[in-house]
């Protein structure tokens, strides 16, 4: 039977994916411009027996999603820069309490409310730096309708199983532009759920880590009992102050993300094996540089795309190799060089970095990316 | 084709022109088989000011997904018609609403125009419809999808009770367009 195909937005592609994933619960408060994202959310999962709750404002949303998570639910919500700032303190808890969660969040114009039409990519900081403390990030940004649905499914199951939020940052332009996606049948694309406990409810501790860094968590309201706090914690879930005890949960915290960086990371590499300028772009941006990479190729110019897929954790070890083979990189982004700063770091100054940022609610154009290649070859 | 053709739609918000644009790459990507993509940029309200729909179709893979030389312009606004008209490239297509759009830009267009909002009004009976005779006309003026997939997509997007309405809607401007030009 031929695949199931439309031509579908974004955002729309986003909620579909969740499903797929096995998402039943979605807790959110509408923002342009991820409205569309709860929009389906709530004709669908009524239809699965999932619960659509619109909250009273992005924090009530973060915490709905949390506590539907600890029930054993794969859970979902979707917003904007504004209302990602307000989620920042929930995102922490979700972090320490080690909640599987995943966060679409539509880049839009900022700070504040800023441009809420306008498209930006100036959210990738606060993916990893909004909340404070020590903690895991891992933040995915997609660059086509089609992917945006299987980074959605592979968003869910870095959050189950890590045990920890994931974010999934399309900018306005991937969001809300509209192509051809072809569905992929069930069990096409890996669905990941959490490990359940192996002990009885007697036994269990929701943050033993003689199961590993990823300890299994019990659905709350089950047999199961046990404690959530946003406080350090023991193995039981209730609060502790022991020196060693909260180094070593804050560092394991943390290593779940980095010490399986080859598991996580993903990118796309174009036209780079006799490269001399490369372009590294993300997002709706990586189109318009593959489209000048494509233009520059035509004019004998050796330039290659780099495109970030994942970007938290971010490329280290991929960047800084290439940093050896290239003269040059060009960053192309919707903020004031956010990632520039990250490829500036990985160059270790092997390569020169060069920025091209627009934050006027226009897109970086393919023409303004050719011109950068032809300065810096 | 194996070239990138770009079609804007602009006019003021609540127009439907976004619609007019999902539909033409709906008739391209669903009904043709070509790549398509549709994307938008509007203001922060919800009636009136600027706002564009753009379609980039293309025999093979659509990198950047907005205007670049933009092949054919549908303006329904004066306003849109300034704002929007300054990357038509020469010899493009430029289609305009004769009653609304008085003041047409410098350069080498091929230029149509005809009462696109009162053909709404006054001969489909609806002016909500003025969309779908836009979308008829800049189907016959760029020959970029076919009519039968067009038509396939504006009936799959419309409701039983109003497929006459806007069947009649496409026929009307896919025919003014081609009177006009001649």
């Amino acid at each position: 039977m031929a695949k199931k195909v439309a031509f579908l937005q974004g955002n729309e592609a986003a909620a579909q994916g969740a499903l797929y994933a096995g998402c039943t619960f979605f807790g959110g408060y509408p923002i342009t411009p991820s409205t569309e994202v709860a929009e389906v959310m709530s004709v669908e999962l009524p239809k699965i027996g999932g619960k659509f709750i619109q909250m009273e404002d992005e924090i009530g949303a973060m915490a709905s999603v949390i506590g539907a998570s600890l029930t054993g639910a794969k859970v979902l919500t979707a917003t904007s820069g504004p209302g990602l700032s307000l989620k920042q303190e929930l995102i922490g808890y979700a972090c320490i309490a080690e909640t599987p969660c995943v966060i679409v969040n539509v880049m839009r114009g900022g700070p504040s409310t800023g441009m809420p039409t306008g498209p930006s990519q100036s959210d990738v900081m606060c993916a990893k730096w909004g909340t404070h403390g020590d903690h895991p990030a891992i933040c995915l940004t997609p660059a086509s309708v089609q992917e945006l649905f299987e980074e959605t499914v592979r968003a869910f199951n870095l959050a189950e199983k890590y045990r920890t939020p994931v974010m999934v940052m399309p900018d306005e332009i991937v969001a809300h532009m509209r192509e051809r996606i072809v569905f992929p049948e069930p069990g096409e694309l890996e669905v990941i759920n959490r490990t359940a406990p192996s002990v009885s409810p007697a036994e269990y501790k929701p943050y033993d880590t003689s199961f590993g860094d990823v300890p299994p968590l019990a659905a709350f309201g089950s047999d199961y009992r046990f404690h959530v706090t946003g406080l350090n914690k023991g193995q039981d879930g209730f609060p502790t102050t022991k020196a060693a005890w909260v180094q070593a949960e804050e560092e394991r915290q943390v290593r779940k993300v980095e010490a399986n960086v080859d598991d996580i990371v993903t990118f796309e590499e174009y036209e780079l094996a006799d490269a001399e300028v490369a372009v590294i772009a993300y997002g709706s941006t990586s189109r318009s540089a593959r489209f000048a990479v494509n233009e520059a190729r035509k004019q004998g110019i050796k330039a290659g795309l780099f495109r970030i897929k994942t970007f938290w954790p971010f490329p280290d070890k991929q960047i800084a190799a290439l940093a050896g083979k290239v003269k040059a990189f060009i960053t192309p982004e919707m903020n004031l060089g956010m990632c520039t700063g990250e490829v500036k770091r990985c160059a270790e100054g092997k390569a020169s970095v060069h920025g091209i940022f627009r934050v006027d609610g226009e897109p970086i154009n393919p023409g303004q990316i050719l011109e950068k290649i032809k300065e810096v070859k | 084709m194996s070239q990138r053709y770009e079609i804007r739609f602009s006019g003021a918000g609540g127009q439907g022109l976004i619609l007019a644009g999902v539909i033409m790459a709906e008739a391209a990507s669903i009904y043709d088989g070509k790549q398509a993509v549709q994307s938008q940029s509007y203001g922060p309200e919800a009636r009136g000011g600027a706002s564009k729909s753009e379609v980039i179709v293309s025999d093979s893979m659509i990198d950047y997904p907005k205007a670049t030389v933009v092949d054919a312009l549908l303006a329904l606004t004066q306003e849109a018609c300034d704002k929007y008209s300054h990357d038509l490239k020469e010899g493009g297509v430029l289609l305009v609403d004769s009653d609304l759009v008085t003041k047409l830009p410098q350069g080498n267009f091929k230029t149509v125009s005809f009462p696109i909002i009162n053909t709404a009004k006054n001969e489909v009976g609806r002016e909500i419809v003025a969309n779908i005779v836009a979308l008829g006309a800049m189907v016959a003026l760029t020959g970029v999808v076919s009519k039968e997939g067009a038509e396939k997509a504006v009936l799959a997007r419309v409701p039983e009770a109003f497929m006459e309405l806007n069947k009649k809607a496409f026929q009307l401007g896919y025919e003014k367009a081609i009177a006009a030009k001649a």
